[in-house]
């Protein structure tokens, strides 16, 4: 075994990475598709509202990041079906909301010496093995789901309308799907952190659509560029010292830029 | 003038009620009136347009009849069924107004848009059999698009989109076709083989069609049945009798003028 993974955590935190690595792009795909590609940043942020409240009730952070972030996610969804909003304008409030309340708590729970940068930025060094555990049935349980759903996501992204007149249950999908965002974000965020895990859900899925020549064929290199992604990230992040979330959202843009440059040609 | 005839055989499920129902229909957004008091039927074999001005309400009547919009007022039964109980949605193949609103980057082959007409036949969590593939091939054959199927859908042109989409809601098996504004953005060539295409449906296959068209003149020449609708009904029943009634200058104003003339492929015979 190379020396990286030698060490405890960076095998802890390759093994959680790629299981996020594997479920973000494949629900990332569907919320690219449905233009709402700015969710899981929102989401993100709902999490670290969760992170704080965590702390402030003495509940685990991810446990509560979990919980806040679905309930964002139920919520947002509930909002766009009823089009009180424009779908970006009532993402940007749900970030901003989510972010000042997230502040405030910080701030009253400054006591309990919350190093919020480390879910902010990821830190892969305080993945335990209670984390793995929760990333490996939760991440199991959201990638059978989008498997066993993946025809029906597909009609849906494509004309919801007509998948609708179809006789599918969309409402209950498009819940399904954005509590599986949800849960995504929230076991991204000790790995790439809150501000880049969208990126992670993007990313790989925009460069996949560059050089895709089927929805079947974009999903297999979406999953690719993004295990590509996790891999190549954390090893230089070990090797050049620098954050892992940075690295693998970096590698991630790089890729993107080389099937970007392949599509134009 | 094309040949109107009945088409050869009529659906199994005429036994049902009409595909169509619709008595003393009112819909109100924000409390101003969309449509009011619309009542019409359609029946087992109709080829039926619902045309009227910009505006008259005919895509919310559209949505209304497919349970996208519940009615404000009034009753709406899909064969014989109130619409809230209605379940069998299969049997009606919708084409909206995607070919229009097409986003050309969607990575999907035009094999992947039509097995979406399977997507709600083959249940949940469930992959696709081997007979929903052949119902896909027929499907793609039918609209002449079958050797394009590996072809990303985003890459083909206005007319074959709609092609494909016609394609996904055969796939399906429907007894009714109901379409949105299908000729929009179409060429010239492409509306005629629209237009070859329903009459090959509604002839051969004997297919419930129901379009919602601005184009007026086309509409009379090719439907058995015409609903004229600004905000309330203005006529149902035949073009000739439309035409008789003067009911398109009710509609259109006193200075509308019918303008005929002849197109290629309203010369043709249908191919029966």
């Amino acid at each position: 075994m190379p020396e990286v993974f030698q060490y405890s955590f960076m095998l802890r935190a390759l093994v959680a990475g790629l299981v996020v690595g594997l479920v973000a792009p494949l629900i990332g795909t569907f919320l690219v598709l449905r233009r709402f590609a700015f969710f899981a940043d929102t989401l993100a942020h709902t999490a670290l509202l969760g992170v704080a409240l965590g702390v402030l009730m003495n509940v685990l952070p991810s446990l509560a990041a979990l919980v806040v972030c679905t309930l964002a996610a139920i919520a947002v969804e509930q909002l766009r079906v009823r089009r009180r909003l424009p779908s970006d304008a009532m993402l940007a409030l749900f970030l901003s909301g989510s972010l000042a309340l997230a502040l405030v708590v910080i701030s009253i729970a400054r006591g309990f010496n919350v190093n919020i940068l480390s879910y902010l930025f990821g830190s892969i060094t305080t993945v335990q093995d209670a984390d793995l555990w929760v990333t490996l049935v939760l991440g199991g349980l959201a990638l059978l789901l989008v498997l066993a759903l993946n025809k029906e996501l597909l009609y849906i992204s494509f004309d919801e309308e007509s998948a609708r007149v179809s006789g599918l249950p969309v409402s209950s999908i498009n819940l399904i799907t954005v509590v599986i965002a949800a849960a995504t974000v929230a076991l991204a965020m000790k790995i790439v952190g809150t501000l880049l895990v969208g990126a992670l859900m993007v990313i790989p899925v925009l460069a996949a659509f560059q050089v895709a020549r089927s929805f079947k064929s974009a999903m297999v290199l979406a999953v690719t560029f993004s295990l590509v992604s996790v891999v190549a990230g954390l090893v230089s992040s070990f090797y050049l010292n620098i954050v892992a979330g940075g690295a693998i959202v970096l590698v991630a843009l790089l890729i993107f830029g080389g099937s970007f440059a392949f599509h134009r040609r | 003038m094309i040949e109107r005839s009945a088409p050869m055989a009529l659906s199994p499920k005429a036994a049902d009620g009409p595909p169509f129902r619709v008595e003393g229909v009112s819909f109100r957004y924000g409390g101003s009136p969309i449509i009011q008091n619309v009542s019409f039927v359609v029946d087992w074999g109709d080829f039926v347009g619902i045309i009227g001005p910009n505006g008259s309400g005919k895509s919310t009547l559209l949505k209304l009849l497919l349970g996208l919009l519940k009615p404000t007022e009034g009753a709406i039964e899909i064969c014989g069924t109130p619409l809230r109980e209605f379940r069998e949605w299969r049997r009606i193949g919708y084409v909206s107004q995607r070919v229009t609103h097409f986003d050309p980057g969607f990575p999907a082959t035009v094999w992947e848009v039509v097995s979406q007409g399977r997507t709600a036949r083959a249940g949940l969590f469930r992959r696709l059999s081997q007979h929903d593939r052949n119902l896909i091939s027929s499907a793609l054959e039918e609209v002449g698009m079958l050797e394009m199927k590996q072809r990303l859908v985003g890459t083909l042109s206005g007319g074959q989109q709609q092609r494909v989409f016609i394609a996904r809601a055969l796939a399906q098996e429907p007894d009714i076709l109901v379409l949105d504004e299908p000729t929009i953005g179409v060429d010239p060539e492409a509306h005629q083989q629209f237009f070859h295409i329903m009459r090959k449906l509604h002839h051969d296959k004997g297919l419930t069609i129901l379009i919602v068209s601005h184009e007026v003149d086309v509409m009379m020449e090719e439907v058995t049945k015409l609903v004229c609708l600004n905000r309330s009904l203005l006529f149902s029943g035949t073009p000739e009798q439309c035409l008789k009634d003067n009911c398109l200058i009710d509609l259109y104003g006193e200075g509308f003028h019918r303008v005929t003339h002849a197109h290629p492929w309203t010369e043709a015979k249908p191919d029966a």
